[in-house]
C-alpha cells in the first residue's frame, strides 16, 4: 500500500473500497471520496493510486455516479500528465452507458495529450501518441484539427516519427488532405530508408479514400529511381490495385521502367504479380517478365519464382504471342533444374493444368482482379470506446494490441501456479461486484457474485458417482441450429472455467455431453447437455451439490452467454 | 508499482542499481536491459520492452538511462513522470545530473532511493519531505571552470558574452547549507521556450507552435513565500483582452499544484511557497499567430544543371533579431540527393563550418547577430541523379530528395514577444515581473523551385532573477 499521508481518511478510503457494506451506504462513500480528493496534502502519486482504486467501484445509481464524476472534475485539469490521465480512465469506465459523457471527456483531455505530444521528453511524447492512436480508433475525427502538431521535426528520434505518421495517416479529412499529404511527401525522402518507407506506406493507406492525388504522388516517387523507395511503391500499388479497381489504369501507366530498381524479394514480387494481373494494358509486361525468366536460375528467394510461374501464365491467358516461348522455358526449368519442391511441384501443377486445356486453366486462373469491399469493412472498423477504456492509460496502447496479446499470453502462462492473483491486477481488472449480478446483489448484499474456480479436476468415475447421487436442480432448453462442434464447444468453455468431463463426436445422434465446474465456495455444478437429432434445441441438465438458487442462475447465465456466443460465430 | 529501479551510463555500465521487492532476478537485468536497448529492430520503440514478465520503461537524461522494471500493467504516463522526477531529484540534491556527478554520490543516491520509493511505491517526490531524511551531503566537482563559459545554460549559467559573472548555480546542489552557513539566499527564474514552425516553400507559416514554461530554482529556505507577477496585459485564451495594448497572449496555462492562484484572475499574481530545487511553475502553449517576427529567414536559390550534374545552392540566411540579441550555435540541416560526391564552399565568414555527412549538408554558424544577413554558396557534383521527366538538359528546378532545410539554434536572452524577467525588491518578499515571452522555430518543405524553409529547435533563456 503506498503512503499516502498519514490521514485517517485515507486508511477510511481503503476500507471503504475493499468493504462491499461501506459501498452499499452510498452517503458514507460520498462523503469518504470527497474527504480524499480534497485533502490538500495529497500530491499527484497519491492522487493516481486514488483513482486507481476508485476504478474498483461500481456506483449504485445515475445520480451516484454523476456526484463521482462531478467529485474528479479537477483532477482532469492536473498539470500531472499521470493524474490527467488516471481521471480520464475513470470517467470512460464510470460513464460507460453515456457515449457523451465518454465523448465530453475525450475533448477535454485533448490539450492535456496533445501537450504531451510535444512535450520535451520524448518518452512521454511516444506514450501520448499511442494513447492518441488508441482514441482515433474510436472517434476518427477527434485530433483532425491539431494535424499540424503531429507533423515531425527532423531531430526527433524515429520510433516518434513513425508514431506520428501513423496518427498523421488516421485523422485524414477532406480539408488537412492536402497539406498532410505535402507532409508525407517530405518524409519520402529522408535519410532513413525505414521511416522513408513508414511514410510511403502510410500515403497507400491515405490512397485508399483520396486515390487520385496519392497516386499521383507514388508516381513521382518512381522517378527518383532509388531503390528503397521504389519496392515500397510498387507494394503499395499493388494493395491500392486490388483495393480499388479506378487506379489500375494509372498503376499501369507508372509501372514501366520499375524493374531496373527493384532487388529485394517483396518488391519482386508485388511487381511480377501486377505484371500478371494487369500486364494486358502494360505494353512491355510480357517482356520484363521474360528478363525475369532469364534471371531465374540466379534467383535465391523460391517465393519470387513461384509468383513469376503465376504471372506468366496469367499472362499467357491474355497475350498467349508474345509469352508461349517464355513460359515453356520457365516450366521446363522448374521442372527439369528446380531444387525447390514447392516450386517444383508448382510448375508440374500448371504443366498438367495446360494440358488439360485452354478453357480448364482459365476457369481455373482467371479470379477476380480486385476485391473494393475489403477497404469497406476495414473501413468500418470503429471500435466502441467501452473496448479499449480498460485498456486506457496502461501498458496495453504502448505495445499495441497485438504485441500485448502475446506478451499476455506469455506472462499467463508463467503466471499460472499456485499463486493467487495479486491485490494490484484485481485493481485494474474490472470492478468488484460483476455487472450481471448487481441487481441481486442488491437484494441480498451478503452473496458474492459467482466465480468459477479454474483447474478444478474431477475424474469421470467421480463424476459418474456424483451424478447419480443428486437430483436434477434445474432443466433448461437452448434453442440450437445445426450440428455442434465440440472443439469449438470445449474451448469456449475453458475460457469460463468450465470443465468438460466427456462428449460425443462430432455429428453423433443423439449428442450428449457431460460438463463439471466448482465455484469458490467449493459448490459443485454438473451438467449435462443433450441435443436431439430432430429437435433443433439443446436440452441441459444441471445437478448441484449444495441447492442455492442464486448461485444456480448465475452458473445457467454462464452457459447461455456461451452458448449465445457460438451461435453466433456459427452464425 | 516498481520492481527495480537502475541508472545506467550512457555505454550500459550499471551505476546504481536498487532491487524493491526481491520478486524478480538479480543485478543482471541491468545488462539484459542494454542488451535489449542495442539489438531493438528499427521499428520497435525503445520507450516500454519486455523480457519474461517484466517491463522496463526507461527516459533518458543527460545521457543517462533511468529505468524502472515492472510485472503490472501500470500507467506508463505515472511511470514516465516518476523517472522524470527522480531526474530532477537527483539533480537538485547532486547539483547536476551526470555520470560523473552520480558516481561520485552513489550513496546519497542510495540514500534518496530509499526514502522516495518503500517497496516499489512511491512514498513522497517532495523536495521538503526529504530534507529531513537526507543526511549525506553532496560531493559537488569542480566548483567553476572557464570551460564551462562557453554553453548556455539554465539558472544563471551565462554565457562569455554576457556582462554578468557567471554563476554556479545550476550545477549547486540544494542541500550544501548545512555546512556552509554563508550560503546565499538565492532565486532563479528562468523562461524556456521551445518553438516548432514550419514554413511553406512560398514563404507563408504553415506552423507555429510554442510550448514555453517559467521554471525557479530556489535556494531560499523553506517556507518563505514567493510572490510572481506576470504582466498584467498577460492574456489567456484568443478572446480575452486585457489592459491597453495587445498584451501577450497564450492559448493554455497550466500551473503547478503548489501555486496558489487567488490572486491570478485579477492581478496576474502567483503566490507560492518554493520547495528547495527546481521546480515548473507555468508551463504555456502558444500555437499559430506570434507576435513578433520569426527569429530567422532564409532564401534558397538552387541552380541545377543536369547534363553536368551540378547542383548549386545559394542560400541567404537574415536574422531578424534586434541588433543586441545573438542567436548561438545556429545549425543548418539541408537533405541532399543521393550520391552527392563532392563539396565546394564560399561561406561569408571565417568561423562557419560546412560539411557534408549522413546524406545531408551542414552548416554550422556558432554566432549570428541580430540584423546580420549570412550567405553561403554550395557547389556539389551528383552523377547520374535523375530530374523530373520531360525536362531539358539544364534546368532550375531541384531535384528530387533535396531539402526540406531544418534549422536549430539557441537564443539566449531573448524573447520574440519581449517577455523579459525583471526584479522587484519587497521587504521578505521576493517579487518578480516577468513578461511573456515567444520564441519560434521555421522550417518549409521544400517543393519544386522555391524555398527551403527552417525548423528548429530554439531556447530562450530569461535574464537572471534577483535576491531577496
Amino acid at each position: 500500500m503506498p503512503y499516502l499521508g498519514s490521514e485517517d481518511v485515507v486508511k477510511e478510503l481503503k476500507k471503504a473500497l475493499c468493504n462491499p457494506h461501506i459501498q452499499a451506504d452510498r452517503l458514507r462513500y460520498r462523503n469518504v471520496i470527497q474527504r480524499v480528493i480534497r485533502m490538500p496534502k495529497l500530491d499527484q502519486w497519491g492522487q493516481a493510486e486514488v483513482l486507481n482504486f476508485l476504478l474498483r467501484y461500481e456506483p449504485r445509481s445515475e445520480e451516484e455516479l454523476f456526484d463521482i464524476l462531478n467529485l474528479l472534475d479537477s483532477f482532469l485539469k492536473s498539470s500531472s500528465p499521470g493524474v490527467v490521465m488516471g481521471a480520464t480512465k475513470l470517467f470512460l469506465i464510470l460513464a460507460k452507458k453515456f457515449p457523451h459523457v465518454q465523448t465530453d471527456v475525450l475533448v477535454q483531455v485533448k490539450g492535456p495529450l496533445l501537450a504531451a505530444c510535444s512535450s520535451e521528453s520524448r518518452e512521454l511524447c511516444f506514450a501520448a501518441l499511442c494513447h492518441v492512436r488508441q482514441i482515433l480508433h474510436s472517434l476518427p475525427g477527434h485530433f483532425s484539427s491539431h494535424y499540424k502538431k503531429f507533423f515531425c521535426s527532423y531531430s526527433e528520434p524515429h520510433y516518434i516519427k513513425l508514431q506520428k505518421v501513423e496518427v498523421l495517416c488516421e485523422l485524414v479529412n477532406d480539408e488537412n488532405v492536402q497539406q498532410v499529404l505535402e507532409e508525407l511527401r517530405g518524409y519520402c525522402t529522408d535519410v532513413s530508408a525505414d521511416f522513408a518507407q513508414a511514410a510511403i506506406f502510410a500515403i497507400g493507406g491515405i490512397a485508399r479514400t483520396y486515390t487520385d492525388q496519392c497516386v499521383q504522388i507514388l508516381t513521382e516517387l518512381l522517378g527518383l529511381r532509388q531503390e528503397h523507395i521504389t519496392t515500397v511503391v510498387v507494394q503499395t500499388f499493388r494493395d491500392l490495385v486490388w483495393l480499388c479497381p479506378q487506379c489500375t489504369e494509372a498503376v499501369c501507366q507508372a509501372l514501366p521502367g520499375c524493374e531496373e530498381n527493384i532487388q529485394d524479394s517483396e518488391g519482386k514480387q508485388a511487381l511480377i504479380w501486377l505484371l500478371g494481373v494487369h500486364g494486358e494494358r502494360i505494353p512491355n509486361a510480357p517482356y520484363v517478365l521474360e528478363d525475369f525468366v532469364e534471371n531465374v536460375k540466379s534467383e535465391t528467394f523460391p517465393a519470387v519464382t513461384m509468383e513469376l510461374l503465376t504471372a506468366l501464365l496469367r499472362l499467357f491467358l491474355s497475350r498467349p504471342a508474345e509469352c508461349q516461348d517464355t513460359l515453356g522455358r520457365l516450366l521446363h526449368y522448374c521442372i527439369e533444374e528446380e531444387k525447390n519442391m514447392a516450386v517444383r511441384d508448382r510448375g508440374l501443377f500448371y504443366y498438367r493444368l495446360l494440358l488439360a486445356g485452354i478453357d480448364e486453366v482459365k476457369r481455373i486462373l482467371c479470379s477476380p482482379k480486385s476485391d473494393p469491399s475489403l477497404g469497406l469493412l476495414e473501413d468500418q472498423a470503429e471500435r466502441p470506446v467501452n473496448s479499449w477504456a480498460s485498456d486506457f492509460n496502461t501498458l496495453v496502447p504502448v505495445y499495441g494490441k497485438a504485441r500485448w496479446a502475446t506478451i499476455s499470453k506469455y506472462q499467463g502462462a508463467e503466471r499460472r501456479g499456485p499463486e493467487l492473483p495479486d491485490t494490484a491486477s484485481f485493481a485494474t481488472s474490472g470492478p468488484l461486484i460483476p455487472e450481471e449480478n448487481k441487481e441481486r446483489v442488491q437484494e441480498l448484499p451478503d452473496s458474492g457474485a459467482l466465480v468459477l474456480v479454474p483447474n478444478c479436476q474431477l475424474t469421470a468415475e467421480y463424476f459418474e458417482k456424483t451424478w447419480f447421487s443428486l437430483k436434477v436442480a434445474h432443466q433448461q432448453v437452448f434453442p440450437w441450429r445445426g450440428a455442434v462442434h465440440p472443439d469449438t464447444l470445449q474451448m469456449a468453455l475453458q475460457v469460463v472455467n468450465i470443465q468438460t468431463i466427456a462428449m460425443s463426436r462430432a455429428g453423433a445422434h443423439p449428442w450428449k455431453a457431460y460438463l463439471s465446474a466448482q465455484d469458490d465456495t467449493g459448490c459443485l455444478f454438473l451438467t449435462e447437455l443433450l441435443l436431439e437429432s430432430e429437435n433443433s434445441e439443446m436440452q441441459i441438465s444441471v445437478k448441484q451439490n449444495e441447492p442455492r438458487t442464486e448461485t444456480l442462475n448465475s452458473f445457467i447465465s454462464v452457459l447461455e452467454t456461451v452458448f449465445g456466443t457460438i451461435g453466433d460465430i456459427k452464425s | 508499482m516498481i520492481s527495480q529501479f537502475f541508472i545506467l551510463s550512457s555505454k550500459g555500465d550499471p551505476l546504481i542499481y536498487k532491487d524493491f521487492r526481491g520478486d524478480s532476478g538479480g543485478r543482471d537485468v541491468a545488462e539484459l536491459f542494454y542488451r535489449k536497448l542495442t539489438g531493438l529492430p528499427g521499428d520497435e520503440s525503445p520507450v516500454v520492452m519486455h523480457h519474461d514478465d517484466r517491463h522496463f520503461i526507461h527516459i533518458r537524461h543527460s545521457g543517462l538511462y533511468l529505468v524502472a522494471t515492472t510485472s503490472e500493467n501500470i500507467s506508463p504516463f505515472s511511470l514516465l513522470e516518476l523517472l522524470s522526477r527522480l531526474a530532477t531529484l537527483l539533480g537538485d540534491y547532486c547539483g547536476s545530473l551526470g555520470e560523473g556527478t552520480i558516481s561520485r554520490n552513489v550513496a546519497l543516491v542510495y540514500e534518496l532511493l530509499d526514502e522516495v520509493l518503500d517497496y516499489g511505491y512511491v512514498q513522497t517526490t517532495s523536495t521538503e519531505m526529504l530534507r529531513n531524511f537526507i543526511q549525506t551531503e553532496a560531493v559537488v566537482s569542480k566548483p567553476f571552470s572557464l570551460f564551462d563559459l562557453s554553453s548556455v545554460g539554465l539558472f544563471g549559467a551565462e554565457t562569455q558574452q554576457s556582462k554578468v559573472a557567471p554563476s554556479s548555480a545550476a550545477s549547486r546542489p540544494v542541500l550544501s547549507s548545512r555546512s556552509d552557513q554563508s550560503q546565499k539566499n538565492e532565486v532563479f527564474l528562468d523562461v524556456v521556450e521551445r518553438l516548432s514552425v514550419l514554413i511553406a516553400s512560398n514563404g507563408s507559416l504553415l506552423k507555429v507552435d510554442v510550448q514555453g514554461e517559467i521554471r525557479l530554482k530556489s535556494f531560499l529556505p523553506s517556507g518563505s513565500e514567493m510572490r510572481i507577477g506576470l504582466t498584467e496585459e498577460f492574456c489567456v485564451g484568443k478572446s480575452e483582452l486585457r489592459g491597453y495594448g495587445p498584451g501577450i497572449r497564450v492559448d493554455e496555462v497550466s500551473f503547478h499544484s503548489s501555486v496558489l492562484l487567488e490572486e491570478f484572475e485579477s492581478h496576474r499574481i502567483l503566490r507560492l511557497q518554493p520547495p528547495q530545487g527546481e521546480l515548473t511553475v507555468m508551463r504555456y502553449q502558444l500555437s499559430d499567430d506570434l507576435p513578433s517576427p520569426l527569429p530567422f529567414r532564409l532564401f534558397p536559390s538552387v541552380q541545377w544543371d543536369r547534363g553536368s550534374g551540378r547542383l548549386q545552392v545559394y542560400l541567404k540566411l537574415r536574422c531578424d533579431l534586434p541588433p543586441k540579441s545573438q542567436a548561438l550555435n545556429v545549425r543548418l540541416h539541408l537533405p541532399l540527393p543521393r550520391g552527392v560526391i563532392s563539396l565546394s564552399q564560399e561561406l561569408s565568414g571565417p568561423e562557419q563550418k560546412a560539411e557534408l555527412g549522413d546524406g545531408a549538408l551542414h552548416w554550422d554558424l556558432p554566432r549570428v547577430q541580430g540584423g546580420s544577413q549570412l550567405s553561403g554558396l554550395f557547389q556539389m557534383d551528383v552523377p547520374g541523379l535523375p530530374g523530373p521527366s520531360g525536362q531539358g538538359p539544364s534546368t532550375t528546378a531541384p531535384p528530387l530528395g533535396l531539402g526540406p532545410a531544418s534549422l536549430s539554434f539557441e537564443l539566449p536572452r531573448h524573447t520574440c514577444s519581449g517577455l523579459q524577467c525583471s526584479p522587484r525588491r519587497g521587504p521578505h518578499i521576493v517579487s518578480e515581473l516577468c513578461q511573456a515571452c515567444d520564441g519560434a522555430i521555421p522550417r518549409s518543405p521544400w517543393s519544386l523551385l522555391v524555398h527551403p524553409a527552417l525548423q528548429g529547435e530554439g531556447r530562450y533563456t530569461g535574464e537572471r532573477g534577483p535576491r531577496g
